[in-house]
Order: C-alpha cells, then sequence, then structure tokens
C-alpha cells in the first residue's frame, strides 16, 4: 500500500466523523495559530519600534548623566567644546525637558518643553513643516522663540499659520519660528505635542537647571563606535567612573531590542508549543480510540495480507494528515488572528514564512510522534484476535 | 500442499483448559475440496485458522506448500495469506466505509500492485460474481447475499491457489447459499483448492471430500457422495 494510499483513506476516515476530527485538531488549530499570532504581534511590535527609532537617526548618540559628582560636572560648552576636538562627531545638542503651562485661551494647558540647540532637529531627524528651525543666535542671545509640534499647532491655532504668533509659557511670551512637521499621528502626549525652546532660555524657566541629557549626532555611520568612545573617555576623565553616566547609541538599543524581542518570541512559542503538545496528546488518545473501534478492520486487513507495516503506516499517515489537517487551519486561523489584532492596535501586521512553517511541522511531526504508539499497537494486533474483536 | 500434523489448541481459562483442536492430522492436496463439518464448538473454526495462518497451534506444525510455517516471521506470513490463502467469512466482513471496487481491491494493493492492474483486476473479479455494475455502491446499499459474493471477489481478486471459507452460507437463505456454493464448486472445476465448513450436511456432500469434527478430533474422512457424479 502506498503513501497515497493511505493520505486518501485516512482523509476519508476525517471526512466521515468530521465532529470527532474537528475537535481533535483543536488543540493543534490553537496551538499553530497562537504560535502564528504570538510571533507575529512580537515582530509587528518590534518593527513599530525599530521605525521609531530609525527616525531618531541611526547617528544618534544619547548621553544621560546620572551622577552627582559633586565639583565633578560636564557643561554644554565642554561637550561643545568635544564635537569641535573629535573628527568623529558632528553635533551635539544639550537636552533639557521642563515641564510648563501653556496658556491657551483662557485656560492652562500642561505641555512639555525642550530646550535644545540649534543642532537638534538635525540631530534627531526632525523636519520642520513652516519657519525654520531655532537658530544659534536665537540660543546664543537666549531670545524667546520657540518651534511648536504639529499638535499644538493644529490644536491652539487651528488652521491659522502659527508662525510669528506669540505661545505663553509660565507667564512668558515666546514667539514661534516655526513648526515641526508631523512624526506620530498629532496626538496629545506624544511626540508632536511639544514646544522646543533654546536651552539657555530653557534652563532659566526651572529650578533643575542642570544639563543632564545630551544627543549627539556621529561623523559617520560607519564609525559610530568610535564616536560613543570618544565620548565615554571625555567623561571617564571628568568623573572617574563610569556608573555616572550612560552613552547610548540607537544602534545598540536596536541591536537590545533584537535580544529583547528574540527572547520573548521564545518564551510565547515555548508557551503555545504546550497547546501543540496537549493537541497531540489528544489525538494520540482519539487514535487509541480509534484503533479499538477498528480492531476488526485491522483484523479483516491483516487476514487479506496487510504486514504490520502497512497497518502501521495507516494509522501513522492518519494522525499525521489529522493533525496536519489541523495546522493548516490553525494557519488561517493564525493569520486571520494575527491581523485582526495588528489593525486592532493600528500596528502594520508582520507574519514571517518562517513561524507559519515552523508551526505547520512541528505540528505534522507531533501527528507522527503521538500516532506512532496507538499504531504501533494496532500493527502488533494478532490477526485472529483482531478478527473476533466485536 | 496442506499438512497438519498432531495438531493441538489448548485454551486454558482458570480452573480447566479447553481442546479446540486435539491431535488433528490432516492432509489436502491441491485442487481438492473438502468440507469440514462437526457441531458447533466442535473446533472447526480453530482449524481453519491456522491453516490460514491467522492463528497459531499451541503444538504440531502445520507445512503449508512444504514449508513449516511456525518459521516464518510477521511479514513472510502476511504474503502468504496474502499471496496463497484467500478467506470468505460468515459475517462478510467487508469494510464498510470502501466501496465494492476498493473492497476487493485491498488485497491486491498489500500486494504493491500499481493503481490501473488492481482496478482491473478488481472489475473482473467483480464481474465474476455479477456484481460489477455496483462497483461504486457501498456495502450496506446491498443485501447478504451480493455482500458474501462480494467477499468471495475480494478472496479470488489475487488468484490464490486456496479458498477458505467459514461457513459462507451460514447467513444466507438456502437459494442464496446455493448460489454462492455453486460458485465456489466452479472455482474448484478451475484448479483452486477449497476448504469449506458448514453445518448444512447438503451443502457438505457436495464437496469431493468430507471431514467430520468432533470434540477437537476428526473422526471420519470420507469422499462426498454427490461430488462423485461430476468426474
Ligand atoms: N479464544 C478462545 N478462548 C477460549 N476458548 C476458545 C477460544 N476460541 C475458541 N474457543 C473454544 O474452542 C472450541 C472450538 O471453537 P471453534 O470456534 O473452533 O468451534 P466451531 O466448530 O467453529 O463452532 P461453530 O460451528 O459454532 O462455529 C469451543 O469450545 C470454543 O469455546
Ligand atoms: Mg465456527
Amino acid at each position: 500500500m502506498n503513501f497515497k494510499q493511505s493520505f486518501s483513506l485516512a482523509l476519508k476516515s476525517l471526512k466521515t466523523s468530521k465532529m470527532r476530527s474537528f475537535l481533535t485538531m483543536l488543540g493543534i488549530i490553537i496551538g499553530v495559530a497562537a504560535v502564528i499570532i504570538l510571533t507575529s504581534m512580537v515582530d509587528s511590535m518590534k518593527q513599530l519600534m525599530v521605525d521609531e527609532f530609525e527616525s531618531m537617526g541611526t547617528n544618534l548618540i544619547t548621553v544621560n548623566i546620572t551622577g552627582r559628582g559633586g565639583n565633578r560636572t560636564v557643561n554644554p560648552e565642554d561637550m561643545i567644546k568635544l564635537v569641535e576636538e573629535k573628527d568623529t562627531l558632528a553635533a551635539v545638542s544639550p537636552n533639557i525637558t521642563i515641564p510648563a503651562y501653556m496658556k491657551n485661551g483662557n485656560e492652562n494647558q500642561s505641555v512639555s518643553c525642550i530646550g535644545t540647540s540649534e543642532n537638534y532637529h538635525e540631530i534627531n531627524n526632525l523636519e520642520i513643516s513652516s519657519g525654520r528651525y531655532l537658530s544659534y543666535v536665537d540660543v546664543e542671545r537666549r531670545q524667546k522663540c520657540c518651534v511648536i509640534g504639529s499638535y499644538i499647532a493644529k490644536s491652539v491655532f487651528e488652521g491659522m499659520d502659527p508662525v510669528g504668533q506669540i505661545v505663553k509659557l509660565n507667564g512668558n511670551s515666546f514667539t514661534v519660528v516655526g513648526v515641526a512637521a508631523e512624526k506620530a499621528g498629532s496626538t496629545q502626549g506624544g511626540q508632536d505635542d511639544r514646544i522646543y525652546l533654546p536651552y539657555t532660555v530653557a534652563r532659566t524657566l526651572t529650578f533643575m537647571s542642570r544639563i543632564s541629557n545630551y544627543s549627539f549626532s556621529a561623523a559617520d555611520k560607519d564609525r559610530l563606535d568610535e564616536a560613543i568612545s570618544d565620548i565615554e573617555e571625555a567623561l571617564y576623565k571628568v568623573y572617574q567612573n563610569d556608573d555616572y553616566y550612560t552613552v547610548v547609541s540607537v544602534s545598540a538599543i536596536l541591536d537590545t531590542l533584537d535580544e529583547l524581542t528574540g527572547t520573548l518570541t521564545l518564551i510565547l512559542v515555548g508557551i503555545a508549543g504546550i497547546s501543540l503538545l496537549v493537541g497531540g496528546i489528544g489525538i494520540m488518545n482519539i487514535m487509541l480510540v480509534s484503533v479499538t473501534e477498528r480492531t476488526r478492520e485491522i483484523g479483516v486487513r491483516k487476514s487479506l495480507g496487510a504486514t504490520p507495516w502497512n497497518i502501521l503506516s495507516q494509522f501513522v499517515v492518519e494522525a499525521a494528515t489529522t493533525s496536519g489537517c489541523g495546522g493548516i487551519l490553525g494557519i488561517f486561523v493564525g493569520i486571520g488572528g494575527a491581523y485582526l489584532l495588528c489593525s486592532m492596535m493600528n500596528m502594520k501586521t508582520i507574519i514571517t514564512a518562517g513561524s507559519v512553517i515552523i508551526a505547520f511541522s512541528v505540528s505534522a511531526a507531533i501527528g507522527i510522534a503521538f500516532g506512532y504508539f496507538p499504531a504501533k499497537k494496532a500493527a502488533k494486533l494478532n490477526p485472529i484476535d483482531a478478527l473476533r474483536h466485536d | 500442499m496442506i499438512e497438519l500434523r498432531d495438531i493441538y489448541k489448548i485454551y486454558s481459562d482458570g480452573d480447566g483448559e479447553i481442546r479446540a483442536l486435539d491431535g488433528v492430522n490432516l492432509h489436502i492436496d491441491r485442487g481438492e475440496f473438502v468440507a469440514i463439518v462437526g457441531q458447533s464448538g466442535s473446533g472447526k473454526s480453530t482449524c481453519m485458522n491456522i491453516i490460514g495462518c491467522l492463528d497459531v497451534p499451541t503444538s504440531g506444525t502445520y507445512h503449508l506448500n512444504g514449508t513449516d510455517v511456525s518459521t516464518m516471521n510477521d511479514i513472510e506470513l502476511a504474503h502468504i495469506r496474502n499471496a496463497t490463502l484467500g478467506f470468505i467469512f460468515q459475517q462478510y466482513n467487508l469494510l464498510p466505509k470502501l466501496n465494492l471496487l476498493e473492497n476487493v481491491e485491498l488485497p491486491l494493493i498489500y500486494r504493491g500492485m500499481p493503481q490501473k492492474q488492481r482496478e482491473e483486476k478488481a472489475k473482473i473479479a467483480l464481474e465474476r460474481v455479477g456484481l460489477l455494475d455496483r462497483a461504486k455502491k457501498m456495502p450496506s446499499q446491498l443485501s447478504g447475499g451480493q455482500q458474501q459474493r462480494v467477499s468471495i471477489a475480494r478472496a479470488l481478486a489475487g488468484d490464490p491457489p486456496v479458498i477458505l471459507a467459514d461457513e459462507p452460507t451460514g447467513a444466507l437463505d438456502s437459494k442464496t447459499g446455493r448460489d454462492v456454493l455453486d460458485f465456489i464448486k466452479k472455482l474448484n472445476q478451475e484448479g483452486t483448492t477449497i476448504v469449506l465448513i458448514t453445518h448444512d450436511m447438503s451443502i457438505a456432500e457436495e464437496a469431493k471430500r468430507i471431514v467430520r469434527i468432533q470434540d477437537g478430533k476428526i473422526i471420519s474422512d470420507q469422499p462426498g457422495r454427490r461430488a462423485t457424479y461430476e468426474f
């Protein structure tokens, strides 16, 4: 008996008891669908973050000063000097985030203000949709001017051109010189709900005037590591302790992200794998029942010349067909589910061929593995005992 | 070609033992038509199952075509059942999920015959029992007599030299039973060795040789009365 024969026989026996076959497959369907959905969610989420980070620029290096090293400290001037000295570094912007209240009509609304240098928009890939970004002169002369995010432009100025208008922050009037292009859907509290000021002005608006965040851009993407070590070297000279600062590049974050999502995928797939295992046990269970029910059939087949191998392969193929069909259904459910969930979360759906292939082959393998034991039992039956069975 | 020597089949259950076969010696030659008769429980089926390599004796030797069956492994036994022996059961034993043609094809499938050839052979076998026009029907759509004819077609599809029939007419009325018997007689005339178990003496009389079993022993072995007329 060839494979095709066993296969069509297996399909036939699946068709004759649809409900039972479906219930048998359920574990496999859920398992395969779970693997596909979970990996797709992780991949899609990861892509979302990668896009976000890459939009910040892959040349970006972020420095955070965490230590309070007494007299030892760096100030913006030191950092600007560092950029001038090292040809691995292109630009730097000292950043200071301050909470502020913006007067909008009669209301005061809380808004996130970032004090930056004139280089910030280039370092962070911030595009300007109208007007200009802050200039060297603005920073140097501490001009009370600002660039506003697209959300603020929309919500406060409602269609009017904001350039040249005044916004009131903590009681001070600032002239709007430019509007940043939309970056993240113009939502409240997002990247577009921001106001950019000269850092020299921003630090006068808060008690915490120390600047502890700098964004650098590396001159050359391929010399990113060199640029990072240049910065670290300079900081170590000051603090004599690398616990006092962190130097992080977007590329490094992306690497970490890769590792993190890899682990996450493994864990989630492991959990989904348990469902596949349970599905396999379900198949074994139903195959054992099937062997018992069909003992007489096995006897007849043996009396007609079926070898133990014929019987074994018949039942293994049947189990594999069951789990394989379950696997295919699971793939459809999984792909559908992934699209549904991702669209509910406003993410682009990513389904890798690898996850589909792995999920399917594991499900088929489980059918073979768990079908083997009942099949072996059937193959070993003594023909006369099987024939007498009813 | 069939040679049973001192065959015992003993079932022991708790308090005692049942000697289903109690020292049977039987020799059947090629082309014979042997009817085995005896009371219920006398050991006819047990004997037949041993001849058919479906069961093994507790002791004694069985030579089939000169080979000691006890020395064969599972695969060799399967080949013997497939190519040398054809079974006809009292309960037909057709597979309910396969249509008639597929049922008749089964022994040919296990022989590894390619699809086209075995379909052809199965059709010829169905034609011989007069059921070719129902080849695509399911067994449950047939009467008992028709089902038995299908099981005969299945037994002879692979042209086995020996056909073993355990009460093939037992579940049929006397008219259909006679049709089936006539067919079996025809097979014998074409050279097939037949071993047939029956309760019905009028059927046994048609055989060339009647073997009577009682309590696991052969008590008589004589030529059939009517069979002689044909030669
Ligand atoms: N598997 C078994 N276990 C125990 N005893 C058995 C078994 N098979 C058969 N026997 C016993 O062996 C004896 C012979 O049985 P067998 O089936 O050969 O009788 P038979 O002549 O075919 O009867 P019938 O005409 O009713 O079919 C009986 O007493 C039966 O109870
Ligand atoms: Mg019997």
